[in-house]
């Protein structure tokens, strides 16, 4: 099938999409956006996290099929040319980022926190990325980051 | 005459001792960072592995044509396609590519496919017929060596005793106690990819995620059949690795396919095949018996240790060697004795994970100072500070421990800080059972306790262990810059930062580029046993000393901090490789494991404070504290993501993370069922970082990366006994341990 998608604002069309395929694998796969990641594909751990519609969704469960003519944001689309969104700054700085696999779902949904919640209390940050694992930082230098972002947004 | 360090780094930032920002920051945190599984090529095929679903079976038939059959399959692979050896592993050649005529575990590769598409693959594998007759499989660690031989010499992998002192000693207490730590994983995020391109000189090209490209790059061309200067390896973007990339898992298969269809080839595991796909933590048993005087020194320490290394050997026996060196803890006793086994059974393979060996035996030694503070009516940290361990103790090995052990002050820092009030609030978010609403207090127990541990830093037993650096210098538009070249692998742990670190420090050169890490150049050596700091970080110190020395023969003589190198340099480039070994260490003696067998000895001590609710078993960690010595914080930020990190994979095997196996096979391989901890799980941590140099290492520095892992799940069970009363000899704690339903 084809599908049509606006993704981080342009208009994408990918051709001979197997109806198996998820939003993650057209993302990554088929329009050259790798940079929402294959963790888990089945929900769990939150690294594909990306904006269907303004809502965060893990891509992995999204069929490519449901997200024609509606508009995706990955984290590819958070920065502004070469100035880093301030939750992509903070988790830099804060050494939030270790491998970073987890990275591109954490700066989603840090960043999903933060338009809803602009100063959150540690237990609201910690319930906002509960659905996010991270294997390498502990988590400690994660809420630093969020923190970090928060004071300065 | 040579510049020294300090007359270069005047003008520069970020050099040792600094936190600077890490190199593939900004692209990690754009998306645009590029790991193994993101890796595309033009006309690229995806390939795929048949897995056995049984734990033992031999392999009656195997039939491929209605796999070939299907539209878009261009090549069904056997193990009669393997083109050199069949069987590989890092320290006995014992595992087949692909299964012969025996499968050993559940998830053993016995075919690949290459196909134009995931799925296509996966019908591929559908169509694979494999007829097996079942074998009853052997899965009992203590039983294991006498059971049905599942390798040709055997099942015992590797026995290490330790003999010291008195083998009959007597004590005033006593106190015994049988231990079980449960089979643990990685959990890394980033999951095995990589992607094989062949070559028009016949060979192939590896993009890999792995811990060590030499090692991986041995092992490939033994398999393919190949020299090594045809099977290159160049390290993509690694999301994690904790020990599980140690061992091969697709390389073979991808170049196989690779070469067989002549097209580029992309394997991506997904979770569940990853569980299959990688080595995991021994689970172990552990029998120990503590004798000690009525005022707790101790007298004596006797220990049986059982660790199931599953079908394949893989580092089963270091992991052995690990967990009887160390396996009384970092704590002086003068009377040991030691057997510790590693064996085959058919569980899943076992190998390294972060702690390895250390963690087991941590476990199981912390738990029985609990117990002999208990029976000598001591505190517990007053009966581990009577034993600490400091320079100048013997090992059980024999071997004497010439640098800081600072055990005392570790468990000293972690008591004396200020206690987590009680919650008097009744948000739910921090209780036990979180959102779950299953308690507002009622039934919350709190419980503090305490663990200190000890871990081997580098590659022990003579192991010849090195690492190969190339640093080079230039001028560039009017700037001088630095490149630095090596095969250590960048893991996520931040080696990229503190190889410019070191660069910026050695030479003044604020603009230090990394090379991508390769088989172009010398072994890095393994990225594991918290060594790559220490041995890569010393090999790029040497190669910045070489360069130093060529810049002081350019400048004939004059004084060098007068020179300016722009000028001096002009066209001209400086570039030395550097190999570099840290000081040699010994075998251990067969019989009595008596040996400088170990190069470094790192130390943390953690303290838990958790709320149980007792009456559902549910626990909250409410604080987790940690003191480590790590001699020279290089890069203070990385040091402590370190310790956060592997706090928390230590509390997850505390609490919640095991590999469940039944009759050999894994029921839990998905993050669904295999719990690692969340942000909601990981409580705050006080960390106080000691920095007693070791005048061995490069800076003074100790490995980082693994001591917190070991002491904080003794340190959380033991909280949850103190809040409980219960001896809970066996980790993960479950729900049902405490409350015995």
């Amino acid at each position: 099938m084809r599908v049509t998608v606006t993704v981080n604002g342009e208009q994408r069309r990918a051709d001979d999409v197997w109806e198996g395929e998820s939003l993650l694998f057209l993302l990554r796969e088929r329009l050259g956006l790798p940079g929402s990641k294959n963790a888990c594909e089945q929900g769990e751990c939150g690294s594909c996290t990306v904006y269907l519609d303004d809502v965060p969704v893990c891509s992995c469960l999204v069929a490519a099929g449901q997200v024609q003519d509606r508009e995706v944001r990955t984290v590819e689309g958070l920065a502004e040319g070469d100035r880093l969104d301030p939750v992509q700054e903070a988790f830099v700085e804060a050494g939030a980022v270790q491998c970073g696999f987890c990275t591109p779902g954490l700066v989603v949904a840090a960043h999903d926190l933060l338009d809803r919640v602009p100063r959150p209390s540690d237990p609201e940050i910690r319930e906002a990325l509960a659905g996010n694992l991270c294997r390498c930082t502990g988590y400690e230098k994660i809420l630093d980051a969020v923190r970090l972002a928060a004071a300065r947004r | 005459m040579s510049l020294t360090p300090a007359e270069l780094t005047s003008s520069v930032t970020g050099g040792i001792g600094t936190s600077p920002q890490r190199p593939d920051g900004n692209l990690k945190v754009r998306g645009e960072f590029a790991y193994a599984s993101d890796l595309w090529h033009e006309d690229m095929i995806w390939g795929s592995t048949l897995r056995s679903p049984h734990p033992y079976a031999r392999i009656v038939s195997i039939d491929l044509t209605e796999a070939l059959e299907v539209p878009g399959v261009y090549a069904v692979l056997t193990h009669e396609d393997v083109p050199g050896a069949n069987l590989y592993g890092l320290e006995h050649k014992d595992q087949p590519v692909l299964a012969v005529d025996v499968v050993r575990y559940q998830g053993e590769a016995v075919a690949l496919v290459g196909a134009d598409h995931p799925e296509t693959a996966t019908r591929a594998m559908k169509r694979i017929k494999v007829e097996y007759e079942v074998l009853e499989p052997v899965v009992d660690m203590e039983t294991a060596a006498d059971d049905t031989p599942l390798h040709p010499g055997g099942n015992l992998v590797r026995h290490v005793p330790i003999r010291r002192g008195g083998q009959a000693p007597t004590a005033d207490v006593v106190v015994t106690g049988r231990y079980e730590v449960g089979m643990q994983d990685q959990a890394f995020l980033g999951p095995e990819s990589g992607l094989a391109v062949p070559a028009e000189d016949g060979g192939v090209d590896l993009y890999i995620a792995t811990q060590w490209l030499h090692v991986d790059q041995g092992q490939v061309a033994s398999a393919l059949g190949m020299p090594l200067d045809k099977v290159r390896l160049t390290l993509s973007g690694v999301g994690g690795a904790f020990g599980g990339r140690e061992d091969l898992s697709m390389q073979v298969h991808a170049c196989m396919l690779a070469l067989h269809t002549r097209k580029p080839v992309k394997m991506v595991y997904n979770r569940e095949e990853s569980f299959y796909g990688h080595v995991h933590r021994h689970p172990a048993v552990l029998h120990y018996e503590h004798g000690a005087t009525n005022d707790g020194k101790l007298v004596y320490v006797k220990a049986r240790i059982f660790l199931d290394g599953g079908a394949y050997a893989s580092s089963t026996g270091a992991v052995v060697a690990n967990a009887a060196t160390l396996g009384v803890g970092p704590y002086e006793v003068d009377n040991v004795t030691i057997d510790c086994y590693g064996v085959y059974t058919n569980n899943p393979p076992c190998g390294a994970m972060r702690g390895f060996g250390a963690v087991q035996a941590g476990f199981a030694y912390e738990s029985q100072m609990d117990k002999l503070a208990d029976a000598l009516g001591m505190d517990p940290v007053d009966v581990r500070i009577a034993n600490a361990m400091t320079e100048g103790s013997v090992m059980p090995t024999g071997q004497v421990v010439d640098s800081a052990a600072p055990v005392a002050q570790l468990l000293k820092l972690v008591k004396d800080k200020p206690l987590p009030p009680v919650s008097t609030t009744l948000d739910l978010r921090s209780m036990p059972g979180g959102v779950s609403n299953t308690t507002h207090g009622e039934g919350v127990v709190r419980g503090i306790g305490y663990a200190v541990g000890i871990k081997n830093v580098c590659f022990s037993e003579g192991y010849d262990d090195y690492s190969t650096a190339r640093v080079r210098v230039q001028v560039i538009n009017g700037e001088l810059v630095a490149l630095a070249h090596t095969a250590a692998c960048e893991v996520g742990q931040g080696l990229v930062t503190i190889m410019q670190q070191i660069v910026r420090t050695e030479l003044g050169v604020q603009r230090v580029t990394i090379l991508p890490m390769d088989t172009s150049i010398g072994n890095g050596g393994s990225t594991s046993a918290s060594r790559q700091t220490y041995v890569t970080g010393g090999a790029v110190k040497a190669a910045c000393a070489a360069v130093r020395d060529k810049l002081a023969k350019l400048a004939g003589g004059r004084d060098l901090s007068e020179v300016d190198l722009v000028e001096l340099l002009g066209d001209d480039v400086v570039d030395e490789t550097v190999e570099w070994r840290h000081r040699a260490t010994e075998p251990l003696d067969p019989e009595t494991g008596q040996g400088n067998a170990h190069v470094q000895y790192g130390f943390a001590a953690h303290r838990a404070v958790v709320d149980v609710d007792v009456e559902l078993g549910l626990v909250k960690v409410v604080e987790l504290d940690c003191a480590q010595d790590v001699g020279n914080a290089l890069n203070p930020q990385a040091v402590l993501g370190q310790i956060q990190g592997g706090s928390a994979q230590g509390l997850g095997l505390a609490v919640m993370e095991e590999i469940q196996t039944s009759g050999g096979k894994v029921r839990n391989p998905s993050f669904t069922d295999y719990l690692i901890p969340t942000v909601l799980d990981m409580p705050p941590m006080s960390i106080d970082v000691l920095e007693l140099a070791d005048p061995n290492a490069p800076y003074g520095v100790r490995g980082v990366g693994e001591p917190p892992t070991i002491s904080s799940t003794p340190a959380i069970v033991a909280a949850i006994r103190a809040a409980t009363g219960l001896a809970l000899t066996r980790v993960p704690v479950r729900p049902e341990h405490i409350t015995g339903t």
